[in-house]
């Protein structure tokens, strides 16, 4: 009596059982959950994809990257490579990945210096120029960089005189609001020897530097590795350079009649921006640097100092590498982080990626699936690239656990 | 020096006192006190003096100027900026003065203002019991603040129940940014918190579908994603359908502040011991259960500095919205600068505007410095 009751039980409620008890499994729910996850992405995926193919087939649009090849017809005002309005949309395209990577190659390095140094300033036993930097970091980095970069521009474009009257600084750099001028150098045939001579010169000196480190670690000798290689690095080209015959001049910018003539210009565009990222970035890394020294305690000097190891040593051998591993990885996010504002360009008009192909091209051509999945793999390059090598680099200074 | 000692310090009359009775003499002026500190944290070297010095000359060259042009020769009144000049030469206040409803209400139609600041004063009431953990009856008010982002929606837009329908496009000014920031604030830490698990979950396609939404979110700038929203968001429903701009905008923020928000959360889960997982095990607990009673309030505890700072952050991103065309506070001081009347004030907007969000932001650092304070049960 009682089996049949059982068995009508399970026909009864059989399917459910059985996936309550799969779902009671931890490693069949698991597998459950999973493949809900894939078959729901899925479906998202397909859902939006026959829509964006309905929409575009309404529109009579296509979904091609032809466009690329065709004449872009408008003018960049900033191109590091050669570029007329004839040139195709794949040339624009990289005239702007260029003016990107500019600015942001030069803010980076500008931020890493400027916001070393107000770090450091920030820790100094200077009560005065402490609290002043202190200030400043405050208000730079409480303010969004979209207001940095319009006032700068806007006070460059403002306050600087008109070309005719720029102003001059020993007849080498012009301030304008139309931008600054400065000299351009011009290489003669001779100046690949000094090249040459260059590398030589560095690759000389990080052999030299391994071998010192070698012999030190076998003998203990110290041999001044920091100013021979500085000697070997700035001697050997100078020296190739005047035996060439000093193959560079200098075109110099000249008051024309109109504007300035000659020399390289930078523009108002390319220097707010510049200039607004540099700042900006710079309080968040002089943040990163202070705490990074902080976290190294003081008994670190206090051993070093034991050791009779002289403090500049100690700087190099002892801090310096135990707080660059704290500070590396947040400074790693701060350049991103820089890479990516730099597209804000477009509020002022310089001609980077979002303003070339993410916002002319768009416009003129109508594709805009096309172009923002351009300018959005772009993006994802660049920050792939630079958290490669920072972790790259992180990797080699990290603590060597034994 | 030994003149400058008092007399009865001098080593013949020190037993002149009684044991206990020894008045307390100030220590000299050169170990203690304003003297030393000046020359200890001023000019204790070279270097120092010289940085002190250039320090006083900033300040000497950049205070008065600012306080000139800020205040002393600031016009306050004035229609136009002929009018302003004619007063005095440094900032005209009287251009923010005549644009300030603008600033704050943007396009919203007038005689529905009522409605923002009910939404403002809500929108406090709300905070308390999120700011403060002393308050009565805390839980219960808690399920209000959770419900007020919809309370608010349904105010500002209405057309249900009576409200009169105001489009979103009115939307403008500061009541833009604090829309978008308190929308992606409100969601952006629920849907980080799911995404930080996931990135931790032992189920691999789990894991990878979150890693790759983070990362992806978190490579690329939020302006190329407002552009997403504007022209390309709209290919991706189905054909026909209108959605709103402004609500595609919030859903990019949202997403785009999600993303670093699991990334800080993550770092908090890191740091909580292995231990604490395992104890939680052991007591039988579930997982959400122990993800709820035991890690998240340990992983959120640590995280608070980084998710006040993703708050602060996404609030000056706020501004970004005027590349795709919406006017918040920055836009509607720079669409401003069209004025004729007004043309070339860019520096007193700029900042106006700047000195705004410095407040904002600063008060938001300084709770997070507190909470993070009061909060610290370690040693």
């Amino acid at each position: 009596m009682t089996t049949t009751v059982e068995q009508r039980s399970t026909t009864a409620q059989g399917a459910p059982n059985v996936l309550l008890k799969l779902w009671r499994n931890k490693e069949t729910r698991s597998v459950i959950i999973q493949i809900v996850t894939i078959a729901l992405l899925f479906a998202f995926f397909a859902y939006i994809i026959n829509n964006a193919v309905l929409n575009l087939q309404a529109l009579g649009k296509t979904f091609s990257f032809d466009f690329l090849k065709e004449p872009a017809s408008y003018d960049i005002n900033q191109a590091l490579i050669e570029y007329t309005s004839r040139s195709s949309h794949a040339r624009a395209m990289l005239v702007g990945i260029l003016n990107t990577a500019l600015v942001a190659v030069c803010g980076i390095v500008t931020a890493t210096v400027v916001g070393f140094l107000l770090g450091v300033i920030r820790l100094s036993s200077n009560w005065l120029a402490a609290r002043l930097v202190y200030v400043f970091i405050e208000f730079t980095r409480n303010v969004p960089v979209l207001l940095h970069i319009l006032l700068i521009h806007g006070i460059i474009v403002h306050f600087l005189p008109l070309p005719k009257q720029a102003i001059n600084v020993a007849d080498a750099l012009f301030l304008s609001n139309r931008g600054v001028y400065a000299p351009r150098p011009e290489f003669l045939d001779g100046f690949v020897y000094t090249t040459v001579a260059f590398v030589v010169a560095v690759i000389g000196a990080v052999l030299f530097r391994r071998w010192a480190k070698k012999v030190q670690e076998a003998t203990g000798k110290i041999y001044p590795v920091f100013s021979i290689c500085l000697g070997v690095v700035v001697v050997l080209p100078l020296v190739v350079f005047l035996l060439s015959g000093s193959p560079l001049t200098w075109e110099m910018p000249k008051m024309g009649r109109f504007n300035l003539q000659g020399g390289v210009v930078m523009l108002p565009e390319f220097l707010a921006l510049w200039l607004a990222l540099s700042l900006y970035t710079s309080a968040f890394i002089s943040e990163i640097v202070r705490s990074g020294i902080m976290a190294i305690s003081k008994g670190q000097w206090e051993a070093a100092g034991a050791l009779g190891i002289r403090r500049n040593r100690t700087l190099q051998l002892v801090i310096i590498p135990q707080a660059l591993r704290v500070i590396i990885p947040p400074l790693a996010s701060q350049y991103l982080n820089l890479t990516k504002n730099s597209s804000l360009a477009i509020a002022i008009g310089y001609m980077d990626i979002v303003a070339t192909i993410g916002g002319i091209t768009l416009m003129q051509t109508g594709k805009e699936m096309e172009t923002m999945i351009i300018v959005l793999l772009i993006y994802l390059s660049f920050s792939l690239v630079i958290s490669a090598f920072m972790n790259w680099y992180n990797k080699r200074i990290a603590l060597v656990e034994r | 020096m030994a003149n400058s000692h008092n007399p009865d310090m001098t080593p013949g009359l020190t037993n002149a006192y009684d044991p206990g009775e020894h008045p307390d003499w100030p220590a000299p002026s050169s170990v203690k006190g304003p003297v030393h500190w000046i020359k200890t944290n001023l000019f204790g070297s070279v270097t120092n003096t010289l940085l002190t010095l250039l320090a006083i000359y900033l300040l000497y060259k950049i205070i008065p100027a600012l306080v000139q042009w800020f205040f002393v020769d600031a016009a306050y009144t004035g229609a136009s900026r002929k009018e302003c000049e004619a007063q005095a030469g440094g900032a005209c206040w009287a251009f923010i003065g005549s644009r300030l409803q603008l600033f704050i209400y943007g396009f919203y139609p007038e005689v529905q203002r009522l409605r923002v600041n009910l939404s403002v004063v809500l929108l406090a009431a709300a905070l308390v019991p999120i700011l403060f953990d002393q308050v009565p009856q805390r839980g219960k008010w808690l399920i209000y603040s959770a419900l007020y982002p919809f309370i608010a929606a349904w105010l500002l837009v209405g057309g249900i129940g009576g409200l009169e329908y105001v489009p979103t496009d009115k939307f403008g000014g500061l009541m833009l940014n604090v829309v978008i920031g308190v929308t992606g604030i409100a969601f952006s830490l629920p849907i980080g918190i799911c995404l930080a698990l996931g990135r931790q979950s032992h189920l691999p396609i789990l894991r990878i579908v979150c890693v790759a939404f983070i990362e992806f979110i978190r490579g690329v700038p939020l302006i190329t994603l407002l552009f997403v929203a504007a022209v390309m968001l709209s290919y991706f429903v189905p054909p026909g359908t209108n959605f709103d701009l402004l609500v595609r905008m919030l859903i990019m923020v949202t997403l785009f502040a999600s993303g670093y928000m699991a990334e800080v959360i993550r770092g908090g889960l890191q740091a909580i011991p292995k231990g604490q997982y395992e104890a939680a095990d052991s007591m039988g607990l579930k997982y959400w259960q122990s993800m709820r009673l035991i890690v998240l309030p340990q992983a959120l505890k640590i995280s608070i500095p980084g998710i006040v700072n993703t708050f602060i952050a996404l609030y000056k991103d706020t501004t970004l919205v005027i590349v795709i065309g919406r006017l918040d506070i920055l836009g509607i001081g720079r669409s401003s600068l069209a004025d004729s009347k007004w043309q070339g004030l860019s520096t007193e907007v700029y900042v106006f505007v700047a000195v705004f969000f410095f407040i904002s932001c600063f008060l938001m650092s300084r709770y997070s410095l507190y909470l993070e304070k009061k909060l610290h049960t370690g040693h």
